[in-house]
């Protein structure tokens, strides 16, 4: 038998029976969709944390205090009482004056108070210095960001998140208002481009100072973080062997800060969503799974409809073999026409998403499709088999007296 | 051309054994007109089987064209069928969701021959039982003697030795059954054998040889008989 009649004759055995073709392919390319759509959810996961933090710059370096690894001296440190001395702005001032030090941004950050006139809002405020600016690569809506300052200096100024130039300033022209911050007052000399989320905090619901000035604010010497870029990417291992130097000698010989290169999170946080991305899959492999069970149901629903059909085309000379080919054909169109709707389907979804929220891209990747595909294929015609076998074995006797 | 020795059909029902054959001894030379007659359950339609490789015998010794044919695999089974037996059955037995063309086409597609080949052979064998002018509609569209000559065009499109038709009549009316017979009559003149199983005595009676079964055996053989 010809492949091309063998292919044929399973298609027009799936054209007489609409309704049952219809069902199974719509049950394949729900699976198909499924594997297409999930792993393009992962996928933008993946993509909007890798593209956060390659916003911030890849020659970045970030201190944090306290040891935070947990293998090694962080343990023993935990276990015989030791906390961890907080960074302080002389710390930053230190690491400011090596040479491969590009920008340096120390953070303090606090919830305040904010209130213009009347009106008043609970915000974060932080401080920070005029470098943060260039690392993130923010934009500014109006005026211009902290004025660069040394970083033990305060000053009364202050640039405000785009909400809260809206809602609490409310007038055209913030740039120029006093903000009154707890007790204190500053003027507003630059307002943000709208930013949205960065990490967990709110960039248009926040207030920056000066870091001198945030720390009068709030009463404590201790930073947050300081966000180091390097002059190259080369400079990134040497700049974090020497922070933690410089770190330790100021803290009387006490490795108590953590230095975390952004690559490396980076790439942490990519295999994280990998894993996510593939238990995302294998999820909705698992629905495909269900399709080929149903696929096996109901081929054998149409051997046992076909009989007859079967015992004919034994008498007419067709061997096991050839029985077999038609419905494991039969079963492979089944399994390809639904995961071709399944692709159109899990891509139309994606696109969807993508108009939905357009800062993420849901668009699953093409091996994403390509496995969607295959897994159909193989259980399409791993679950044909039993049926097809069991049509081979028919007695064409029995068969045709039915 | 076809030689039984001693064939014997036991099925199992429950505890029971049935034997549907019991030492049936037969033989068919090319060309020739067979009736097969006998009471319901008497062997007849399994002798056919038989005789038509559907079925094996539980024993004895069947010869087709000089082979015997226990040597024989399934597949070449399916191939001595396909290329030397043509069956008629009394439900007609075409696939409904296949033109009348593609379904006298059926056994050719099985062999691997090309659609233009096919068609050739589906047009001339149709037109030969007066269906020239129904190639492309489907058996629900066909009166049951049409349908029974698209059967009759299936096969003999691979030219075999031997029709085997089983009542082939039984579901149709006097006029049409008559007409079928006529058909398959005169390929017996035309020198393929015909071997008929009915329970029609009228039909039975238009056959050279006819062969009377009761209980699974050959009660009596027409050419024994005047020999």
């Amino acid at each position: 038998m010809r492949v091309l009649d063998t292919s044929g004759f399973a298609l027009q055995a799936l054209w007489r029976y609409p309704l049952r073709t219809v069902m199974m392919l719509l049950a394949i390319a729900i699976g198909v969709a499924a594997v297409v759509a999930l792993t393009g959810v992962g996928e933008a996961a993946r993509r909007y944390v890798a593209g956060e933090f390659e916003a911030l710059g890849t020659n970045t370096l970030i201190v944090l205090p306290g040891k935070a690894d947990t293998s090694g001296s962080g343990l023993a440190g935990l276990l015989i009482g030791e906390t961890a001395r907080d960074l302080t702005i002389a710390d930053a001032q230190a690491l400011q004056r090596d040479r491969r030090v590009l920008r340096i941004a120390p953070i303090v950050v606090g919830g305040g108070q904010v209130s213009w006139r009347a009106r008043s809002r609970e915000v974060s405020v932080f401080g920070t210095s005029s470098a943060l600016q260039v690392i993130q690569r923010w934009e500014m809506a109006a005026g211009r960001f902290l004025p660069e300052l040394d970083l033990d200096t305060a000053s009364p100024v202050c640039v405000t998140g785009h909400v809260v130039a809206e809602e609490v300033v409310g007038v055209d022209s913030p740039v120029g208002q006093w903000l009154r911050i707890g007790d204190t007052r500053c003027r507003i000399v630059g307002v943000l481009e709208q930013g949205g989320m960065s990490g967990a905090f709110n960039m248009d619901e926040s207030v920056f100072v000066p870091v001198a000035s945030a720390q009068q604010l709030f009463n404590s010497p201790g930073l947050f973080r300081i966000i180091i870029e390097t002059r190259t990417r080369e400079d990134l291992e040497a700049v974090q062997r020497f922070v933690i130097d410089t770190i330790t000698d100021r803290h009387q010989g006490v490795e108590d800060v953590t230095v975390i290169r952004q690559d490396a999170v980076l790439s942490t946080f990519d295999s994280i969503f990998g894993v996510i991305t593939m238990a995302l899959a294998g999820i909705a492999a698992i629905s495909l799974l269900v399709a080929g069970v149903l696929i096996m149901n109901v081929m054998l629903v149409a051997v046992a409809q076909r009989t007859d059909e079967i015992g004919l085309l034994k008498a007419l000379g067709a061997t096991r073999r050839q029985i077999i080919a038609i419905f494991l054909v039969e079963s492979a169109w089944l399994a390809l026409l639904g995961s071709a709707c399944g692709i159109a389907v899990g891509y139309s979804l994606a696109f969807a998403l993508s108009r939905a929220w357009p800062f993420l891209n849901f668009t699953a990747p093409p091996w994403a499709a390509l496995s969607g595909v295959g897994i159909a294929l193989v259980c399409g015609i791993a679950f044909g088999i039993m049926p097809a076998r069991r049509a081979a074995q028919l007695d064409p006797v029995l068969a045709l007296s039915a | 051309m076809i030689t039984l020795r001693g064939i014997c059909r036991d099925y199992s029902v429950g505890e029971e054994i049935v034997h549907a054959l019991d030492q049936v001894d037969l033989n068919v030379a090319a060309g020739e007109y067979i009736s097969i007659m006998g009471p319901s359950g008497s062997g007849k339609s399994t002798l056919l089987n038989i005789v038509g490789l559907l079925d094996r015998p539980t024993s004895g010794a069947y010869e087709f064209d000089g082979t015997d044919v226990a040597r024989l695999d399934d597949d070449a089974l399916a191939a001595v069928r396909r290329e030397k037996i043509g069956f008629i059955f009394q439900s007609f037995h075409l696939v409904a969701r296949l033109s009348a063309a593609e379904n006298v086409e059926l056994p050719m597609m099985l062999k691997g021959d090309p659609p233009q080949r096919r068609r050739k052979a589906s047009v001339e064998t149709l037109a030969a039982v007066g269906l020239e002018h129904r190639l492309d509609h489907r058996p629900d569209q066909l009166s049951g003697g049409e349908r029974q000559r698209v059967a009759i065009a299936r096969a003999i499109v691979m030219r075999p030795d031997f029709l085997l038709a089983d009542e082939p009549t039984g579901n149709l009316d006097t006029r049409s059954g008559g007409e079928i017979i006529a058909i398959v009559e005169q390929l017996n003149a035309q020198g393929i054998g015909l071997i008929v199983v009915t329970h029609d005595p009228q039909l039975g009676r238009r056959a050279r040889r006819r062969l009377q079964m009761i209980d699974g055996r050959i009660h009596s053989d027409t050419a024994k008989s005047h020999s």
